[in-house]
C-alpha cells in the first residue's frame, strides 16, 4: 500500500508537471500578448500545438544521424520527468527524500541541454551545429553561477543535501539571510538561461539560425521537444521554490499561497524575457562567469557566515 | 471532426517564402503579426524553419532563380500543409507574366511536385491583412 502511494506520488509528479508546464506556457504566450498590446492566444493553445506536432509527419534528414536525432528529444523529456517526480516527492511527502537528491536533480536538470547539444549536432544542419555550439556555451556559463546558488542555500540550511529539509529548514541570521536572498536572484537569472529564454536564446535564435538546434525537428519529435521545454519551464521554477523559499503547501488555503511563489518566478521570467533583447554569447559568458560568478561566491561567504555564528 | 483535424486548425504555424516579391506582401503578412490584427489569437505562429510549418506562406512570381528554392523548401515542409499564394504576382504573375526572368506562377511549381497540394489564393496588390486571413480560414476550412 505505501510502495502503491509512492509510485502515485511520482506518477501525479510526472503528470501534473506536464500539465502544469502547458498551463505555463500559455500564461507565457498570454502574458507576452498582453504586453505587447495583443490579445493572445485561448488557453488550450499548447495543448492543440502538441495534438497537432504529433500528427504530422516526422522527417530525418539524409545527413542527420538517425538514432541520435530522435533518441535526444526522448532523453531530454525522461530527464525532466524524473526531476519533476522527485521535486513533487519532496514537495508532497518530505519524507521520501534520500542523501544528495539535490545533485541529483541538478545533474537531471543539466541533461536536456545535453541531450538537444547532441539532438542539434546529429541533425546533420549546419545550423543545428551552430546552435548545438551555442548552446554548449550557454551550458558552460549559467552551470557555474547555477550550482554555487545551490550550494549557499545548502549551506544556509544545515548544510542538508536533502530536498526535503531544504523545504522543511528556516534560514536564521541575518548574513544567512541576505546571502540566500542573493543567491535567489542569481537563480532566476540562471534559469532564464536554462529555459533558452531571451536575453539568453543565443542557441535557437530564430533570427540569425534559424531555431539553431531545433532547425530540424517535425512532427512527433517536435512535440517531444515542445513538451520537454513546458515541463522545463514548469520543473525549474518549483526547483528553485523548493530550494529557496520554503516549497510548496497542499493544505486548504496555503494552495493559494502555493501558486502565488510559482507564479511570481514565472511572471518575473516572462517580463525579463519580453524587456531585453538577445545578447552575443561572449557577452552571456562574461556576464555569467565575471558578474554573477563573484557575486555567487560572496553569498556563499555571507551565508558561510551567517550559519556559523 | 477528429482531434487531428481540429488541433491543425487552431494551430497553424506559418513559414514565410518570398520567390521574388517586391517587398509589399512581406510588409502586410508582418501586419498581420502585429496588435491591430494579432494572428496569434487563431494560434498561427510564425515559425524558423519549414520543418515546423503547417502553412506556406508564398509571395512572389517564382523568378527562375526561386523555383528550385521553392521546390526544396515545399519538400522540406512537414506534410500535411497548406499553400497559400498571396498578392496578385503569386496567384497570376500579374504584370511580370510575359518577364524573361519568370517561371511562375508558384502554384504550379508546387502542383509539378505534389498534384494534391492544398493551394488557396488571396488576390490584391498587396492585399490587405483582412484578406490575408480570411484566405487562411478558408484554406483550413478545407482541411
Amino acid at each position: 500500500m505505501n510502495a502503491l502511494s509512492t509510485a502515485l506520488i511520482y506518477v501525479v509528479g510526472v503528470v501534473g508537471t506536464a500539465v502544469v508546464g502547458l498551463l505555463s506556457k500559455w500564461i507565457d504566450r498570454k502574458v507576452s500578448a498582453r504586453i505587447q498590446w495583443r490579445v493572445g492566444p485561448p488557453w488550450y493553445q499548447p495543448v492543440a500545438d502538441i495534438i497537432k506536432l504529433l500528427g504530422k509527419e516526422t522527417i530525418v534528414p539524409e545527413a542527420a544521424r538517425k538514432t541520435g536525432f530522435l533518441l535526444a528529444p526522448l532523453v531530454g523529456l525522461a530527464a525532466v520527468s524524473v526531476a519533476a517526480a522527485i521535486l513533487w516527492a519532496a514537495n508532497i511527502r518530505p519524507e521520501l527524500d534520500f542523501v544528495g537528491d539535490v545533485i541529483v536533480v541538478l545533474y537531471l536538470l543539466t541533461i536536456p541541454a545535453i541531450a538537444i547539444i547532441a539532438g542539434g549536432a546529429a541533425s546533420g544542419n549546419p545550423h543545428g551545429v551552430v546552435g548545438a555550439s551555442r548552446e554548449m556555451k550557454t551550458l558552460l556559463a549559467y552551470e557555474l553561477p547555477f550550482v554555487l546558488a545551490i550550494i549557499c542555500a545548502i549551506v544556509a540550511k544545515d548544510n542538508s543535501f536533502k530536498l526535503g529539509d531544504l523545504v522543511t529548514t528556516n534560514v536564521v541570521g541575518g548574513w544567512a539571510v541576505a546571502g540566500s536572498v542573493i543567491a535567489f536572484v542569481i537563480a532566476i537569472f540562471c534559469i532564464q538561461a536554462k529555459l533558452g529564454l531571451p536575453p539568453f536564446d543565443m542557441a535557437e535564435a530564430e533570427t540569425e539560425i534559424m531555431g539553431g538546434v531545433y532547425v530540424e525537428y517535425s512532427g512527433a519529435a517536435l512535440a517531444v521537444v515542445q513538451l520537454t521545454r513546458a515541463m522545463m519551464l514548469a520543473t525549474l521554477p518549483i526547483f528553485l521554490v523548493t530550494v529557496f523559499w520554503g516549497g510548496f503547501s497542499f493544505q486548504s488555503w496555503a494552495i493559494l499561497g502555493s501558486i502565488l511563489k510559482y507564479v511570481v518566478i514565472l511572471v518575473v521570467l516572462i517580463l525579463v524575457k519580453n524587456t531585453n533583447p538577445r545578447v552575443r554569447i561572449d557577452h552571456a559568458l562574461k556576464f555569467f562567469w565575471f558578474v554573477l560568478t563573484p557575486v555567487a561566491v560572496l553569498a556563499v561567504i555571507m551565508s558561510l557566515a551567517g550559519s556559523s555564528l | 471532426m477528429s482531434l487531428k483535424t481540429w488541433a491543425f486548425k487552431k494551430s497553424p504555424w506559418v513559414y514565410h517564402v518570398n520567390v521574388g516579391a517586391c517587398n509589399n506582401c512581406d510588409i502586410e503578412i508582418l501586419d498581420c503579426l502585429t496588435p491591430r490584427f494579432d494572428i496569434e489569437r487563431f494560434g498561427m505562429l510564425l515559425v524558423p524553419s519549414p520543418r515546423h510549418a503547417d502553412v506556406l506562406l508564398v509571395t512572389g512570381i517564382a523568378t527562375r532563380q526561386a523555383v528550385p528554392r521553392l521546390r526544396e523548401v515545399y519538400e522540406q515542409t512537414a506534410k500535411p500543409c497548406a499553400v497559400l499564394c498571396i498578392g496578385h504576382c503569386a496567384c497570376s504573375m500579374g504584370i511580370f507574366a510575359p518577364s524573361y526572368h519568370a517561371a511562375g506562377p508558384p502554384d504550379k511549381i508546387i502542383r509539378e511536385i505534389d498534384p494534391n497540394a492544398i493551394i488557396a489564393y488571396v488576390p490584391g496588390c498587396p492585399p490587405k491583412p483582412e484578406a490575408i486571413i480570411l484566405g487562411a480560414v478558408k484554406a483550413l476550412s478545407v482541411v
